[in-house]
């Protein structure tokens, strides 16, 4: 087995492709820096110099104007030049190869590459045909990985709970598609979270998901209850009546979080969502708008995370 | 011309031999004794000298895949394999479903004179499962069996009317057992490994589902089918229930799956990327055992030239296959090695069974059998180099692996058609 | 080679800094030694305004050679730095690159009115033009050695010498 791409010889971390396989230490640096990136974004100069005469190429094969106006701003913060590619727009559209669209921006002295694409394991390509000094930040590959969305998680659960070695965290709905999930997944087993629940029929459930280290649950009232944090993912629209789910009514009734189910965690817990919102189907606007909700602010802080990655890949030697 | 391979270790599957002698050839035939003086000595003095390979399945790309291999590269694999006679699959392009195809794909690899090939002609039209080829003219142009290669039948009452039609003439089916669409988008086994990566899972029902269709129909029709490239412990108990009960089934797996699972993916390793899905480590054994104790017949190769461009792309999008004829040796007798076997029950599963199954004389070392023989040094390491490959297909999982097992010479037919 | 007394060395600087504070002064510590120095001074002195922690990480010059190794603290200045007399404080003033950073980063933060500089220790080995107005104690460092500000449980300050990495 190859030793993980992810991490130098002494252990540093080059690329962010996966949460899993990152030790706990490194995690927690991660969210530490994050922390002392929160305050640059409170002054008025939000600026730091660090990756200042730096490329960031924002290599998007799936469309996300969020994620990547998250990632462009986080860049800019840190002060670096931030180029957008829409790939689907342009050559690969052509036919261009993955490696070949790479191998042509290395060309243009790219520092940083941050690429969302629609196949797992996408990243990891690229990241094993880069240059030494270029790093690769996986923003969301099929349904693999979305890294700094789980570590944006991470802090938030951390901002607000403080600890996390007496939690039970819950999350609800696709999660067989879910690379957001499985992020998460790995970063709470990691950081020995002792409860890590899912939530979903099992049509969207996948089939080794114990063996990620989590229990699951087809009933959402069993699995809500005394629950810290409840992570509601997105409900695809194509997903929504075929072979996995008759309709979004019925997904709403047995799976949607609404303020009568919260009622079952904890009088404390926290409502998490990775954005965007179908209101009325994973969850009721009573609760995305309620004082459960720290929907907003994990946008805040996703901006911090970006930073705190972006500047640790590109550092040192 | 008279060959006389002199001071070997003869090891005749067939027949159980395992000692020291030599193996005489006189025009293109093994045998008693050398009459007169040879023509040529093969020195096999410290080497194993066994019936030369069969293999079921390789892909020889041609027609219509030139550019990913071609005939003379994939029989020079062949030969510096060991490999003396080798099915191939129908999935050519154009597919293998018309007569002249066939005729002209036996000549061509007639006037290369190296292996012997033995085309397995398209079980429907254009393999696309919903109207019967013509069988007999195939057949007659000389396809040896018919199968569907990875191509479904989905509707079963054409698979019905297929299996009868065959059994009609006796032709043997050689078939892949998976459900079409519980393996629809599948790119790997469905469970803890695909889980983890977020790959699109392929579950193992899907063949058992599958093969119990198949099976039944087995029953109903009387049709001489070959499982093709089992890949699950359910598969092989269901094979096992299957040959207990008598019916005229037999399977073949291939040589990657006896040895690899789904946890050497790795880091989404195109290499692995196979059809059918590495699966996990206990179906691996279970495979591995069924090829032990006689369940599975034999072991393939499954070649499949790849070209490098098809690999360097995300999991889900390379092309799946592996390169296989230089490596079905040392892969076999790592295998028999690993299941405690000796080496002539060992050649056994690349050598007389499936020969027995081709139908075939060759595969034995026996007077007045066809002289198809392969020398070789069975401790002699050698580190899998793509440079060093003959096939125009580089993708292997073993890539810079070490394995034992090197091939000296091969002899088709009383001709030396490799030695190094 | 004797090392004064980092805690007397304290007591001398809050009292020849008395004269200096005015309404428009503020103190701002360098994590983390400068930070402990600014502690005792910013008490002793009695400063109006809360004591401002600053760390260097993201303005430091050896990123790209280094990374990011230490763990960053959050720089947290509760003031308005513009029109400040400012009192820049550090425990060892060195090659002079740390405080150049710290420069930078005030900047960022706004403009002040004057920064005058305070080490608990001037040593030799400047690299850029910078010095202090106020210094506890200015010394000569042997070859091959470091020169620390530590602080044991009980939060008594002492300087150490240490053989460089």
């Amino acid at each position: 087995m190859p030793r993980n791409p992810q991490l130098s010889a002494n252990g540093e971390l080059q690329h962010l492709l996966s949460i899993e396989g990152l030790p706990r230490e490194l995690l927690i640096k991660i969210l530490d820096t994050a922390e002392s990136f929160a305050g640059v974004t409170e002054r008025d100069i939000k600026k730091v110099p660090l990756l200042r005469g730096k490329s960031v190429f924002n290599l998007f094969f799936e469309g996300s104007t969020r994620t990547r106006t998250t990632f462009e701003i986080a860049a800019k913060r840190l002060s670096a030049d931030v180029i957008n590619l829409n790939v689907a727009a342009s050559s690969t559209a052509k036919g261009e190869s993955l490696l070949d669209t790479v191998a042509n921006l290395s060309a243009m002295q790219a520092d940083i590459f941050v690429v969302r694409h629609g196949s797992s394991g996408a990243p990891y390509l690229v990241a094993q045909h880069v240059k030494p000094h270029e790093h690769v930040i996986n923003a969301g590959d099929g349904r693999h990985a979305h890294p700094t969305q789980g570590l944006l998680d991470l802090y938030t659960i951390r901002h607000y709970k403080k600890d996390f070695s007496g939690l039970a965290v819950a999350i609800v709905g696709d999660v067989l598609h879910s690379r957001v999930a499985r992020s998460l997944i790995h970063g709470l087993t990691t950081l020995g979270v002792p409860e890590v629940r899912v939530i979903g029929p099992q049509t969207l459930i996948p089939a080794g998901a114990q063996g990620l280290g989590v229990r699951v649950y087809h009933s959402m009232r069993e699995g809500l209850k005394d629950a810290d944090v409840v992570v509601m993912l997105r409900l695809q629209n194509e997903r929504m009546s075929g072979a996995l789910l008759p309709s979004a009514q019925e997904f709403n009734k047995h799976y949607g979080l609404t303020a009568e189910k919260l009622a079952l965690a904890r009088p404390d817990a926290i409502v998490m969502h990775p954005g965007p919102m179908n209101r009325g189907v994973e969850i009721d606007s009573s609760v995305a708008d309620g004082p459960h909700s720290v929907i907003l602010p994990q946008v805040t802080f996703g901006i911090a995370v970006r930073m705190a990655v972006m500047s640790m890949v590109a550092g040192g030697g | 011309m008279k060959l006389l391979v002199k001071g070997a270790r003869v090891v005749d599957p067939a027949s159980g031999r395992d000692g020291h002698g030599d193996v005489a050839v006189v025009a293109g035939r093994i045998v008693e004794s050398m009459p007169g003086k040879p023509d040529r000595v093969l020195d096999a003095k410290g080497l194993v000298v066994a019936p030369g390979l069969i293999d079921l399945a390789a892909r020889l790309r041609e027609p219509g895949y030139e550019y990913k291999a071609t005939l003379e590269s994939e029989m020079d694999a062949a030969v510096a394999g060991g490999v003396t006679s080798l099915a191939c699959p129908p999935d050519t392009d154009p597919p293998l479903d018309e007569p002249g195809l066939v005729d002209m794909l036996r000549r061509r690899a007639k006037a290369l004179e190296r292996a012997r090939v033995y085309p397995v002609g398209a079980l429907t039209v254009k393999l696309e499962g919903r109207q019967l080829t013509e069988m007999a003219e195939l057949a007659e142009a000389g396809c040896v069996a018919f199968s569907q290669a990875d191509a479904p039948v989905a509707d079963t009452e054409v698979l019905w009317r297929a299996l009868q039609y065959a059994a009609t003439f006796d032709f043997p089916v050689w078939l892949r057992a998976e459900d079409p669409w519980l393996a629809k988008s599948g790119v790997a086994h469905d469970g803890e490994v695909a889980t983890r990566l977020g790959l699109a899972g392929i579950p193992a029902f899907a063949e058992t589902v599958a093969l119990a269709t198949l099976l039944e129909l087995v029953r109903a029709t009387g049709a001489r089918v070959h499982v093709c490239r089992l890949s699950s412990a359910a598969g092989v108990a269901l094979l096992r229930r299957a040959r207990h009960d008598g019916l005229p089934v037999t399977c073949d797996v291939g040589v990657h799956h006896v040895h690899l699972s789904e946890m050497d993916l790795g880091f989404f390793d195109a290499q692995c990327r196979l059809q059918p899905p590495l699966r996990s480590a206990r179906d691996r054994d279970a495979l591995a055992a069924g090829l032990a104790d006689g369940t599975i017949d034999c072991i393939v190769s499954d070649h499949t030239p790849v070209d490098e461009d098809a690999k360097l792309l995300p999991f889900a999008e390379a092309e799946p296959g592996a390169t296989g004829l230089e490596l079905l040796l040392p892969l076999a007798l790592k295998w028999g090695v690993q299941a405690k076997l000796t080496l002539a029950q060992t050649l056994a599963r690349v050598t007389s069974a499936p020969a027995r199954i081709l139908g075939v004389d060759s595969g034995r070392i026996a007077p007045g059998a066809p002289a198809d023989l392969v020398m070789f040094d069975p401790q002699a390491l050698f580190r899998v180099d793509a440079r060093a490959l003959r096939s125009q297909g580089k993708n292997s999982p073993f890539l810079g692996l070490e394995l034992a097992g090197r091939v000296r010479a091969t002899v088709v037919a009383g001709n030396v058609v490799y030695e190094t | 080679m004797k090392l004064p007394d980092a805690e007397g060395l304290c007591e001398a600087l809050a009292r020849s800094l008395k004269p200096r504070i005015g309404p428009r002064t503020a103190m701002i510590g360098i994590h983390t030694g400068g930070a402990w120095v600014a502690e005792r001074l910013h008490a002793a002195l009695g400063i109006g305004e809360p004591l401002g922690l600053m760390d260097v990480a993201f303005y430091r010059d050896d990123y790209h050679a280094q990374g990011l190794h230490h763990d960053p603290k959050r720089t947290r200045i509760a003031f308005d730095v513009n029109g400040r007399d400012l009192l820049l404080v550090d425990d060892v003033l060195y090659t002079g690159r740390t405080v150049r950073a710290a420069m930078n980063e005030l900047f960022d933060y706004g403009r002040p009115a004057s920064i005058a500089l305070v080490v608990l220790a001037e040593r030799d080995g400047r690299q850029l033009p910078i010095c202090a107005r106020h210094a506890g104690v200015r010394l000569e460092v042997p070859a091959g050695m470091r020169l620390r500000l530590k602080r044991d449980d009980r939060g008594t300050l002492a300087l150490e010498l240490e053989r460089a990495p």
